[in-house]
């Protein structure tokens, strides 16, 4: 029976084909607009570490005072250097690193290569089983190699590309700068969207690191950060490299693993302790005030979704509203013009049911076929989404499988429920006054 | 013609009546708050930076090698690698004038610090005024093609250099006009003291550039004109130049510019994408955001008003074919074409108006939303008077070619099937 309904449906939907024409393509368009802007939102919004992002946190303290928060600033979303060798040095989380971005020259072995820049990231051992970075070849450093400051470096599969060929380089030497690193790993493709653990520095989506040495061999060769730096009211500190290594600049960001509940509770009352003792010793003139964000909420913090994500998805959400009333509307009216034949059905011994299910088909086939426009609009859409959101985003939203059906199934959700009022006034259609009228 | 008829009419079609309504107050609010973004954006986009835009070039490139910028024969030899570079670029064909320089307007790579009254301002507080900071030469003021306002530009003699990290604040600067008049609002700027950064060293403010914008893009919207121009070469581990070439030779420029540098030091890396900027891409890439966002809202805009005059045109015709009989009757009774016409249009109208009624409440609460959750300003008044007039003005567009067809139903039709 509802093959034939949908036969029947699909005869009416040709006689009015303008009519038709319209619903499916206000339906494809709504649809299309929000599903381009979902799978922006979606890539920007993602979780980076699905299955560890509610045991890794961040640490803030108040090391400016009230004061500063007054003058309309946060928090400082990374910690001073002495903050953060004090952290690490109590070493009170399971695992946890000190990690700031760093800009060097790569210089090939080969001298008829020229020189290149890297970007890459000073980091504590733990970094690696953290973050759960992949290695193709070897692995990171060890604890006892960030206590001997070793020369050692992590490089990315494109640096090892670039450099060896993509051979197992593991034990060969790299020159960055002035300075010899011996290659202990090779990390495997591993790009986190956002990179959260750097989004104090970054929009959290460019290209992906090429190498990652120990934080302390990258103190010791007085190497600059390559990301922001926040010297509120630190002025006046000694010159030089010392200066500012023991100054209130924040520029460390810094990550700590707390696998359960107990233990983040504990690295809670840990970082109050740590604040009462610099208020005590003189160093804060200020009640101590710590923050602890996991990951999400981190991302979260540091306003990583773009506020252009956020309207457009709450634009397009109030545009798919539009089209679905637009909807409601044209189906009624569609279905309302069938009165007649409705009441011819129902006289002639159909049940309420069956004429429901019969405009119900019809609507579904508008909504399959909405979807399909939808669709194709969703794809013209993923080519334009460079010209509106950062591009650094834009390339991750894709017609990934997800994309396709969920377009799909808001085309025909949308559609039925479009169509439940007037399906509804169609079933209510009384067969005495339509044969009477006419 | 009265009122009634159409009242009793619309009765008997309340669902269609309210789903029109309906559409028309959603596109009404949607539409108003999106052709005030996007005018918010065209606005912000097109002021000014206060510098001559055309025919810039930044050039930012990493030495190779570079000595510490924190011992003092460091920082000589960083800075005469430096003094080298200018030399070079300087004696390029097509180049008019080449400063060295720390960021640019729009760059989104800052300096900012703090400017005050009274030395050793340690904690700043709710007065502490923020400004960005830019560091050249005395080819700055020039090779910008800023504005001078008051007080005079640096000269050759007064530039010094200096390691990037080293605080020592310039004897000398140059304020934007908006600062000064932030600093002094009370008469001349030029020749008063101010101290940088909680710092206890007096800089004296030289001139005045008429407008000047920050570095920052998307953020610092409190301080966006307070700029300060410093007479200093910064020395660090990378360095960055702006040129002004002739007109019309900036392509020549860049293209050439970088072979210039290599053949004068090789010991260097100048990035093949960030390295060589035209002030048009810095530009550009700023506002990125801002242009797409223009252009989403007002894609959304022509489709939705489109979708709405296309749901009026298929309601209105349902309409027209389900009355077909009584308008035949009423032409039979002495109707004329154009009382038909008026009928449905006046029709329209009310109907119109309802909703945009609800869509002005609607579109009130919906910048209301925006306003909370995304910083967004305002909107004046008269953005929803003239979101109003649009949608009455589609509604009575879009009901015209049904109406029409409703007036030329012959008087015979009356007659049949009775």
């Amino acid at each position: 029976m509802f093959a034939y309904y949908l036969r029947l449906g699909w005869r009416s939907l040709r006689r009015n084909p303008l009519l038709t024409a319209l619903m499916v393509f206000a339906i494809g368009v709504g649809v299309a607009a929000s599903a381009t802007t979902f799978a922006v939102f979606h890539a920007a919004s993602g979780n980076p570490l699905p299955d560890k992002s509610a045991q890794l946190f961040v640490p803030q303290i108040d090391i400016w005072g009230p004061a500063s928060r007054s003058a309309g600033r946060d928090l400082p979303d990374a910690l001073s250097y002495p903050d953060a060798m004090a952290l690490m040095r109590d070493h009170k989380a399971a695992r946890q690193t000190a990690i700031y971005p760093m800009a060097s020259t790569a210089i090939p072995q080969d001298p008829t290569r020229e020189p290149f820049a890297v970007n890459g990231y000073a980091a504590y051992a733990d970094f690696f089983p953290m973050f759960e970075a992949p290695f193709l070849y070897g692995n990171g450093w060890n604890a006892s190699q960030d206590e001997a400051h070793a020369g050692v470096v992590v490089i990315s599969r494109a640096l090892n590309q670039q450099l060896f060929g993509g051979a197992n380089s593991v034990g060969r030497t790299i020159r960055l700068d002035d300075h010899d690193y011996r290659v202990v790993g090779v990390l495997d493709e591993w790009n986190p969207r956002p990179r959260f653990y750097d989004v104090n520095n970054s929009d959290g989506f460019s290209d992906p690191p090429d190498f990652f040495v120990p934080f302390t061999r990258a103190i010791d060769l007085q190497t600059e950060t390559n990301g922001n730096s926040n010297c509120y009211g630190s002025a006046g500190r000694d010159a030089g490299w010392k200066g500012w290594i023991q100054s209130d600049c924040v520029w460390v960001s810094f990550w700590a693993e707390l696998p359960n509940r107990a233990a983040v509770t504990a690295y809670h009352d840990y970082l109050m302790a740590y604040a009462s003792e610099q208020q005590r010793v003189g160093r804060f003139h200020w009640a101590p005030f710590v923050q602890l964000h996991d990951l999400m909420q981190w991302l979260d913090y540091e306003k990583v979704v773009p506020p252009e994500t956020r309207i457009s998805m709450l634009l397009s959400l109030g545009f798919l509203l539009v089209c679905l009333v637009n909807t409601v509307g044209l189906l009624l009216a569609k279905f309302m013009r069938r009165a007649a034949e409705i009441g011819v059905r129902r006289a002639l011994g159909a049940s309420r049911r069956e004429i429901w299910l019969q405009y119900l088909a019809e609507a579904l086939m508008i909504g399959v076929a909405g979807g399909v426009v939808g669709l194709v609009l969703t794809g013209v859409g993923m080519l334009g989404i460079g010209l509106v959101f950062d591009p650094d985003i834009a390339r991750l939203a894709r017609m990934s499988p997800s994309v396709i059906g969920l377009t799909l199934l808001t085309a025909v959700v949308t559609t039925l429920a479009a169509a439940l009022y007037p399906t509804w006034r169609a079933a209510r259609v009384q067969p005495a006054w339509q044969l009477k009228a006419n | 013609m009265s009122l009634h008829p159409i009242l009793a009419a619309l009765r008997k079609h309340k669902a269609g009546v309210v789903l029109i309504a309906l559409q028309i107050a959603l596109t009404l609010a949607i539409v108003c708050n999106a052709v005030f973004i996007i005018y918010s954006r065209v606005e912000k986009v097109n002021r000014p930076t206060g510098i001559d835009e055309s025919n810039l070039l930044l050039i930012t490139q990493q030495w190779v090698g570079a000595p510490s910028m924190d011992t003092p024969a460091g920082v000589q030899q960083l800075d005469s690698m430096l003094r080298q570079d200018l030399d070079t670029l300087r004696r390029m064909p097509d180049v008019m004038s080449v400063s060295s320089i720390t960021s640019l307007p729009l760059l989104n790579s800052s300096w900012v610090g703090g400017v005050s009254l009274t030395p050793g301002a340690q904690t700043p507080g709710k007065n502490d005024i923020h400004t960005a900071m830019y560091f050249g030469d005395d080819q700055m003021v020039g090779t910008l093609g800023l504005q001078m306002v008051e007080g005079r530009n640096f000269n050759a003699s007064e530039i010094t250099n200096k390691g990037m990290r080293d605080q020592t604040e310039p004897s000398i600067v140059i304020v934007t006009q908006d600062l000064a008049k932030r600093l002094f609002p009370h008469g001349s700027a030029v020749g008063k003291v101010v101290y940088f950064d909680g710092g206890n060293a007096p800089s004296t403010i030289i001139g005045v550039v008429k407008r000047m914008q920050t570095p920052a893009v998307g953020w610092g919207d409190n301080f966006t004109w307070y700029s300060t121009l410093m007479p200093t070469r910064i020395n660090a581990t990378f360095s960055r130049y702006i040129v002004r070439t002739r007109p019309g030779q900036l392509d020549a420029v860049a293209h050439h510019v970088a072979t210039a540098l290599y053949n004068s030091n090789p010991l260097r890396v100048i990035d093949d994408d960030d390295g060589i900027k035209r002030f048009s891409d810095i530009r550009a890439d700023a506002y990125r955001a801002d242009i797409g966002m223009a252009v989403l809202m007002g894609v959304v805009c022509l489709i939705l008003l489109a979708v709405t005059a296309a749901g009026i045109v298929g309601l209105t015709s349902f309409w027209v074919g389900q009355r077909h009989r009584q308008i035949g009757v009423r032409r039979a009774l002495g109707a004329r074409k154009i009382d038909i016409l008026h009928y449905f249009q006046l029709e329209n109208l009310m109907i119109a108006g309802a909703g945009a009624l609800i869509g002005i409440a609607l579109a009130v609460g919906l910048n209301r939303l925006l306003m909370s959750k995304f910083e967004m300003d305002s909107m004046p008044v008269y953005y929803v008077l003239v979101g109003l007039a649009v949608v009455m003005l589609l509604g009575q567009v879009a009901v015209f070619v049904p109406a029409r067809r409703a007036s030329n139903v012959p008087p015979v039709v009356a007659t049949r099937s009775v």
